[in-house]
């Protein structure tokens, strides 16, 4: 496979917090626009790894590289600016801020109107204002939740807050995307209906990262999965190999299969 | 937050675009005519009226000021009074004390350098959270009167006089109301010259000062309903997630430090200008705590509450003057009151009256919008 088309590389990657290593040696690539699944039991690292790629962490040894680039040394908001968007597996959105601002931010982080182009009302700040505000209700609308545009983020329902989070994600118009558990405390239903929308998500061209609890969605969305499991990478490969691997069975999905039935 | 004042709101909000500007045109003029019609009840007693209200509008002024910086940003500072004498300490130099230079001259340096003092103060502090950074702001106002008491080039204790005064433009002579027969009457023997700034007759400067605050409230406006304002807003609310959304917070909260100060400055250096005379005492952390107090009381974040903070706050002891020092203790009381019954200031952000009427537009707009979305029949 050719270099370029690996959108984000993470090579030897190791995160330590005093005596406690939170991952250990941990390798995998992401391809572009590819769905891959990060999974493996509570505490296996899988939001640590996220923090590390999106500039929360900084490894304690090891390199992230994204479209080529490392991202050593980057801000979280140069990271953002650079490609990679996030959502947070605990809700963190602006909830004094309507849900259409919340949107707005993210697409800031593509403009650059200052202070003066604010003030004097400049041709700059109409166009970014202009076209931000379409973008923003145009991924309102593609999460569903454009009729709540204009609540309070903090008034949305638990499931519409996700979605926001998602819309948010997106306009900052990123090349990588990284959910992080989009569907925690989801019905079935209403996991099923996530799913087929970071389909189409990638279908839009983003590539995807997915920390995912439930197996069996995981399985059906993502085309290739990584296995954590106390911090060490234990399996990659395409949803039938990881379902097949007897080392994932034995971590995480004897498990997980006798919880879900 | 009663139903009836929201009530209110949004229908002063639905009226026609000329019925406002007309509204606002009106009010304006009323505000600018209060000290002539001196009006019974309003005007103080035993002080210059026009005094007064020139020192209202300078709350008012330094109220938006820390807003930008308490409100928007959602940064505690405690020291806010330090840029006020940054402000009134440059204008003084200039105008008086080592220079001659008109105040109009004067008065963009010591913004200049109020700014400039802004990013020093902010630029290491403003990496420290919440509690931390009021207590380095608070050190940060004693720090400059401290300086200026102990600096033979900033005057010491004796301060500095003779502080320029605006240039006078002696126009024609407008009569005030007099209400002494219980009806208002013109009386030509107390009239204010338009526009002269003397030592006399007050009303000129609260002009000045009400021109000012009606500059910075369009700015404050203008700069809120952009990029700026929700980088702002984000940073306050929640600044990990805000960074991860590609908000650099740090420049943010700095840009409003700044802006917070330039706004502090030009108060400082009017109120330097109108005295005509400062020393340190007129920057005791006191004023520091009442200007905070403005913002609190009005609501933070609102920038009409945070006006009606500061005419309080200003007003309000000036009025109740005959009460003589129990109006501290009176305002004490209040304040508590305040904090128990309305912890929030008296006018909160009203975000979600707007929002209402937005969605109705919205919901306008998607009516026009054909039903082939799919994610309309997930919803349903």
């Amino acid at each position: 496979m050719p270099e370029h088309d690996k959108v984000l590389e993470v090579e030897n990657l190791t995160l330590k917090f005093g005596g406690l290593t939170a991952l250990d040696d941990v390798s995998f690539h992401i391809n572009e626009g590819e769905i891959l699944g990060l999974i493996g039991p509570n505490g296996a690292g899988k939001t640590t790894c996220f923090n590390a790629i999106t500039g929360v962490y900084k490894p304690t040894s090891g390199t992230i590289r994204f479209k080529g680039e490392s991202l050593a040394g980057k801000k979280r908001f140069q990271i953002t600016q650079a490609g990679i968007a996030r959502t947070f597996q605990n809700i963190r959105l602006f909830p004094t801020m309507t849900a259409l601002e919340n949107v707005l931010v993210g697409t800031d982080a593509q403009h650059s109107t200052g202070i003066f182009s604010a003030l004097f009302r400049l041709p700059k700040h109409r166009r970014e204002e202009a076209e931000g505000h379409d973008r923003a209700m145009e991924l309102l609308r593609f999460m569903g939740i454009q009729r709540h545009a204009d609540e309070l983020a903090a008034n949305l329902s638990y499931g519409d807050q996700r979605r926001l989070e998602i819309a948010r994600a997106m306009a900052t118009n990123p090349k990588l995307i990284c959910l992080d558990e989009p569907a925690a405390g989801f019905n079935p239903e209403e996991k099923r209906v996530l799913m087929d929308l970071i389909r189409k998500v990638r279908d839009q061209g983003y590539t995807v990262l997915l920390i995912e609890h439930d197996m069996r969605l995981v399985m059906g969305v993502t085309d290739r999965i990584v296995v954590l499991e106390f911090g060490k990478l234990i399996a990659e490969g395409s949803p039938a190999e990881i379902r097949d691997n007897p080392a994932v069975i034995a971590a995480y999905l004897g498990v997980e299969e006798e919880d879900a039935s | 937050m009663s139903p009836r004042t929201a009530g209110f709101t949004s229908r002063l909000v639905a009226l026609p675009k000329p019925v406002k500007i007309v509204g606002w045109i009106a009010l304006a003029l009323l505000a600018y005519a209060l000290p002539l019609l001196e009006p019974p009840l309003i005007s103080t007693p035993g002080v210059d009226f026009g005094g007064v209200l020139f020192t209202v509008t300078m709350y008012g002024l330094v109220a938006l000021g820390l807003n930008i910086v308490v409100g928007y940003a959602g940064l505690l500072d405690l020291g806010y009074v330090g840029f006020y004498a940054i402000g009134a300490y440059t204008v003084a130099i200039l105008t008086s004390f080592h220079a001659n230079w008109p105040l109009l001259l004067a008065l963009p340096v010591g913004m200049l350098a109020t700014l400039a003092g802004g990013v020093l103060l902010g630029a290491p502090t403003l990496r420290v959270r919440g509690d931390y950074l009021a207590i380095v702001t608070l050190g940060f106002g004693e720090i400059i009167r401290y300086v200026a008491i102990n600096s033979e080039w900033l005057g010491t204790q004796k301060g500095i006089s003779n502080i320029a005064r605006p240039p006078s433009l002696e126009l024609f002579e407008i009569p005030h109301l007099n209400w002494d027969t219980g009806v208002p009457l013109l009386d030509f023997n107390d009239t204010t010259t338009f526009v002269e700034f003397g030592v006399l007759d007050q009303i000129p400067y609260y002009w000045m000062g009400l021109t000012v605050v009606i500059v910075v409230l369009i700015a404050d406006k203008l700069i809120k309903d952009s990029r700026v304002g929700r980088a702002w807003e984000a940073t306050r609310e929640d600044e990990d997630a805000a960074e991860l959304m590609g908000v650099p917070t740090f420049r943010y909260k700095l840009l409003a430090f700044a802006t917070g100060a330039f706004v502090g400055g030009l108060a400082g250096g009017l109120y330097a200008s109108r005295q005509n005379f400062i020393n340190p005492q007129s920057f005791l952390l006191m004023f520091s705590i009442l200007f905070l107090a403005a913002v609190v009381i009005g609501g933070q974040g609102n920038r009409w509450g945070v006006l009606v903070g500061a005419v309080l706050v200003a007003y309000l002891p000036q009025r109740f003057r005959e009460f003589d020092d129990f109006r501290v203790l009176v305002f004490g009381l209040a304040l508590v009151a305040l904090a128990i019954l309305r912890p929030e200031g008296l006018f909160p952000p009203r975000r979600t009256v707007r929002a209402k009427q937005l969605e109705q537009e919205l919901d306008g707009l998607e009516d026009g919008h054909d039903e082939t979305d799919g994610q309309e029949a997930v919803r349903a």
